[in-house]
C-alpha cells in the first residue's frame, strides 16, 4: 500500500528521491567504496615490487595457505551440518525443534570473541576439558584444530539459514511423490532435494566462506599467535600493522580484499540465477 | 637494509623449521612490538646453540600484547620462555605456578637483560623546546600517549610522571596528582595501545609530544625518517623491565630445559647485548653499553620498588578502580 507513495507521492517534487539517492550513493561511496579504494592505494604505495616482496614474505604465505585450510575444512562441514539440520527442522516435527531453530542462531547474536574465550575455557588448560587433553597429549587450543573449532562455530548458521526458508517454502510434496515412485532415500536427496536448494546452498557456502577467510575476533583468543604456525590472514595483518609494516599490512590486506571481492561477485551471480 | 635484515632472518626461519634430526625446539612469547628484534636475535642465538653442542634449534615467536600472552598461556599455550615487557604479566605466571617463584633472582639484574624507559618524540626541530616532564604540564604542550587503563606502555608513561613530580623539591602526593592530571588534561586523545597512538602522532599529525618507551622514540623516528621527528631522552624518567623467564612446567615437558635456559643467558652476552643495543634498548653488559653510550643520553632511573614500593603497591593504590589514576582522569 505504501510502495506507490515512497516512488513518487502526489503533489511531491521529484527532487527528494533524486535527493536520497544520490545522499544513498555518496554515504556508500564514503563508508564502502573510499576505504576499499584506499587498501589499493595504500598496498602499491611503494610500488609493485614492494607489494609482491611483502605478499611473498614467507609469514605472508603461511597466513595465506593457514586461512585457506580453515576455510577448506569449515566450509564443507557447514555445508553438511547446513543440509542436516535444514533437512531435519524442514521436514520433520519432533520436541526441541523450535529450540533447535533458536540455538542454531546463536552464533550471529553472539560476538566471536565470546566464543573463542568459551572455546578458551572449554579447552584451555584451565578448562573443564584441558587437564584431560593434556595428559592424553592432545592440542586443540592454540593450535589448527581450535582455530577450526571457533571459525566453524561463528558461521554454523550461513548454510541453515539460507537453505531452511527455500525447504520450507518448497514443502516437501516432491520428494513424497519421489518416494511413492519407489526413489531410495539417497535417491530423493541426490535427485530431488538437492537440485532444488542447490543455488541457496551455494549461496550459504559462499558466504560461510567469507566469513571464514576473515574471521579475527575468536580466532585471535584461540590462536595464540605463533607466527608461521597458527597466524591466519587478518591476524598477520594486524601483526604487521603493529610491527609498523604499514605498506606490508595493507598489501596482506589487498589479499584478503580480493577474496572478498571475488566471492562478493560469485554471490551476486548466484542472486541473479535464483 | 631492514628489509634484506629481514628477508635473511625470514630465510633463517624458513631453513630453521625444516626437518631434521637432533632438533631443539623452543616457542618464546613476546610482546607485540618485538618481532624485528627477535628476527635479528634468533639466528644469532641458533649459530650460538650449534656452535656450543653442535645441536639446532628452531625458535618459534608469538608475538601480541604482554597481558593478552600471560593469559594464553595460562590456558595452554605451550611457551618455552617469556620475554615480555610487563613484570606483572611474569608475576601471574609465577602466580599459578607456570614459571618459579623467585624468576627475579634466576638472572641478573632482576631478569631484565635490557631495559627501557619513557622518553619523548617531538616533532624537527622541537619548536615546543620540550626537554623534560615539566614540559608537559605547560598549558601550550599537547602530550599523546595511549590510556593507561589499557596499555601497559601508557601506564608506564604516568607513572614516570608521577614518580618525576613526587621526586621533585617539596613533592608530595597531593602535587604528583596535580601534575599528572595537568598533562592528562592536555592530552587529545587517548589510544587504545602504543601503535594507535604512533599513528596519531606521525600519521594524523596530533600533538607535540609522543610518549613510548625510548627503544620506541627511535625505532619510529628511523620509521618516519622523511618527517624529521627528534627522540628526547629527559633528565629522569623511570626503570622499564623487559623481563624474561623460562616456563618451568612447559619446558620440562617439552624437554627444552637446558636450550631456554641457555637462551635467557645468552641474552646477557656481549654479542647479545650488541644486537639489542641496535636495536635501541638500554643494555646490562658493560662494554657494549660504553660502546653505545653517545646513543643513550645519562639519565637518573627511578625505579617502581623505590617510589611507589613495589608492583603490587601500584596495583593496589594506583590501577585499581577508584584508585589515584582514576582521580587523575576524572579530574582533569
Amino acid at each position: 500500500m505504501s510502495t506507490v507513495a515512497l516512488t513518487h507521492a502526489p503533489g511531491q517534487s521529484r527532487a527528494v528521491p533524486r535527493l536520497l539517492i544520490g545522499l544513498a550513493f555518496a554515504l556508500t561511496a564514503i563508508f564502502v567504496v573510499a576505504p576499499l579504494a584506499f587498501i589499493f592505494w595504500r598496498a602499491f604505495a611503494e610500488g609493485w615490487a614492494v607489494y609482491l616482496k611483502n605478499i611473498a614474505d614467507p609469514l605472508v604465505l603461511h597466513a595465506i595457505w593457514l586461512t585457506t585450510l580453515v576455510a577448506v575444512i569449515v566450509v564443507p562441514v557447514n555445508i553438511a551440518f547446513g543440509i542436516a539440520v535444514a533437512w531435519a527442522i524442514a521436514r520433520f516435527r519432533f520436541p526441541g525443534r523450535k529450540l533447535l531453530m533458536v540455538l542454531i542462531e546463536i552464533p550471529f547474536s553472539i560476538s566471536p570473541i565470546i566464543a573463542g574465550i568459551c572455546y578458551l575455557l572449554l579447552y584451555g588448560r584451565q578448562g573443564l576439558l584441558g587437564p584431560w587433553l593434556a595428559a592424553h597429549d592432545l592440542k586443540v587450543m592454540f593450535a589448527l584444530p581450535g582455530i577450526v573449532l571457533v571459525t566453524m562455530f561463528v558461521t554454523a548458521p550461513f548454510v541453515v539459514r539460507e537453505v531452511l526458508p527455500l525447504m520450507q517454502a518448497q514443502g516437501s510434496e516432491q520428494e513424497q511423490a519421489a518416494v511413492t515412485l519407489g526413489a531410495r532415500g539417497w535417491q530423493v536427496f541426490s535427485r530431488v532435494t538437492l537440485p532444488n536448494i542447490r543455488w541457496a546452498l551455494l549461496y550459504g557456502a559462499v558466504l560461510c566462506t567469507a566469513r571464514a577467510v576473515g574471521e579475527f575476533g575468536g580466532v585471535s583468543v584461540v590462536s595464540g599467535s605463533i607466527r608461521g604456525q597458527t597466524n591466519t590472514l587478518p591476524l598477520q595483518i594486524e601483526l604487521m600493522f603493529n610491527d609498523l609494516n604499514t605498506t606490508g599490512a595493507f598489501a596482506a590486506a589487498s589479499t584478503l580484499t580480493v577474496i572478498a571481492l571475488v566471492v562478493l561477485v560469485v554471490k551476486a551471480a548466484l542472486e541473479s540465477r535464483r | 637494509m631492514t628489509i634484506r635484515k629481514l628477508h635473511v632472518a625470514a630465510l633463517a626461519l624458513m631453513l630453521g623449521s625444516s626437518p631434521a634430526l637432533a632438533q631443539d625446539k623452543i616457542l618464546n612469547v613476546s610482546y607485540d612490538i618485538a618481532r624485528e628484534l627477535f628476527e635479528a636475535l634468533n639466528p644469532e642465538f641458533q649459530a650460538h646453540w650449534k656452535e656450543k653442542t653442535g645441536r639446532d634449534v628452531t625458535i618459534d615467536q608469538s608475538h601480541g600484547g604482554s597481558s593478552k600472552q600471560a593469559r594464553a598461556i595460562l590456558e595452554g599455550l605451550p611457551a618455552d620462555i617469556v620475554t615480555f615487557n610487563q613484570e606483572t604479566d611474569v608475576d601471574v605466571l609465577a602466580q599459578n605456578g607456570l614459571v618459579a617463584e623467585n624468576w627475579r633472582e634466576a638472572l641478573p639484574n632482576g631478569a631484565s637483560p635490557y631495559y627501557s624507559l619513557p622518553a619523548f618524540l617531538v616533532r624537527k626541530g622541537n619548536p615546543k623546546g620540550i626537554k623534560d616532564w615539566s614540559d608537559l604540564a605547560r598549558d601550550d604542550v599537547q602530550a599523546v600517549f595511549p590510556n593507561p587503563k589499557t596499555s601497559g606502555n601508557g601506564r608506564y608513561t604516568y607513572l614516570a610522571a608521577y614518580a618525576y613530580a613526587l621526586t621533585q623539591e617539596g613533592g608530595t602526593p597531593e602535587t604528583a596528582q596535580e601534575f599528572v592530571g595537568k598533562i592528562f588534561a592536555n592530552v587529545p586523545v587517548f589510544d587504545t595501545g602504543g601503535r594507535a597512538a604512533t599513528q596519531t602522532f606521525a600519521e594524523r599529525n596530533i600533538g607535540d609530544v609522543l610518549i613510548t618507551f625510548e627503544a620506541e622514540t627511535k625505532g619510529i623516528a628511523k620509521q618516519y625518517e622523511v618527517q624529521g621527528f627528534e627522540a628526547v631522552t629527559p633528565a629522569t624518567s623511570l626503570f622499564a623491565a623487559f623481563p624474561v623467564a623460562v616456563v618451568a612446567e612447559n619446558a620440562e615437558k617439552n624437554g627444552s630445559t637446558e636450550v631456554s635456559t641457555e637462551y635467557l643467558n645468552w641474552l646477557y652476552s656481549p654479542e647479545a647485548q650488541d644486537t639489542l643495543a641496535e636495536n635501541h634498548y638500554r643494555t646490562t653488559d658493560e662494554a657494549v653499553t660504553a660502546k653505545y653510550a653517545a646513543e643513550f643520553p645519562e639519565v637518573k632511573l627511578l625505579t617502581v620498588d623505590e617510589v611507589f614500593g613495589g608492583w603490587q603497591k601500584v596495583q593496589d593504590e594506583h590501577l585499581a578502580e577508584g584508585g589515584i589514576l582514576d582521580k587523575v582522569f576524572v579530574n582533569q
